[in-house]
């Protein structure tokens, strides 16, 4: 069996790449717009916004990272870090004091419809989503893709 | 903020397109390649969501 091995791409110097990939996380596609691939950075801002958006109407929860055992420290610290990556949609959202359902009461998941738990996957995903064109910006930046 | 409540079928939908132009956009080279793949993740979202529902439909007896 014949092994290939990867060549490995030298790390680009940190001021090509840091300033995309930071803008990126800000703003949606922002890394885009600024390595002037508007059309790339559009779809990914509208994309990216109205998952979010979607996420806040339905009542979504946003996590909190929370330690304790390995399954909570993981779902909760992994969605908190989810959530982060949506950038200013976040911070926004932090800062206009946005609650999500009242999830407490014992009547909880009898009554309430599952909508708020997709709401909660929808804010996850969009901040998931922001991280995957943060990390296309990047490789954009470094030369290693159009 | 508007509520707004959406049954599975329509918020597994939105979930297919949005994830769909995203993956499409990050991962090929030419537009070409990123609408096809666009169109391809998102046939692929629909069929697991139909394919599923109808298998827990079949199971659920």
């Amino acid at each position: 069996m014949v092994k290939e091995k990867e060549e490995r791409q030298p790390m680009p110097p940190v001021g090509t790449w840091a300033p995309a990939v930071a803008l990126g996380w800000l703003i949606p596609g922002g890394g885009h717009f600024l390595l002037k691939r508007s059309g790339r950075g559009t779809l990914l801002l509208v994309s990216i916004t109205a998952m979010f958006l979607f996420g806040l109407m339905m009542r979504g929860s946003l996590f909190e990272p929370q330690t304790g055992d390995l399954l909570t420290t993981l779902i909760n610290t992994g969605g908190f870090i989810g959530d982060l990556c949506a950038g200013v949609l976040y911070l926004l959202a932090r800062m206009f004091g946005y609650a999500s359902a009242d999830v407490a009461g014992p009547d909880f998941l009898i009554h309430t419809p599952p909508v708020h738990d997709y709401g909660t996957k929808f804010l996850v995903t969009a901040g998931l989503l922001n991280l995957l064109a943060m990390v296309d910006a990047f490789e954009i930046a470094a030369g290693r893709k159009e | 903020m508007p509520k707004m409540t959406l049954d599975h079928f329509e918020a597994a939908f939105l979930f297919a397109l949005f994830t769909s132009v995203v993956l499409g956009v990050v991962t090929k080279n030419t537009d070409r390649d990123r609408l096809h793949y666009g169109v391809y993740t998102f046939a692929c979202f629909l069929i697991a969501l139909f394919g599923l529902g109808w298998l827990m439909y079949f199971g659920h007896g």
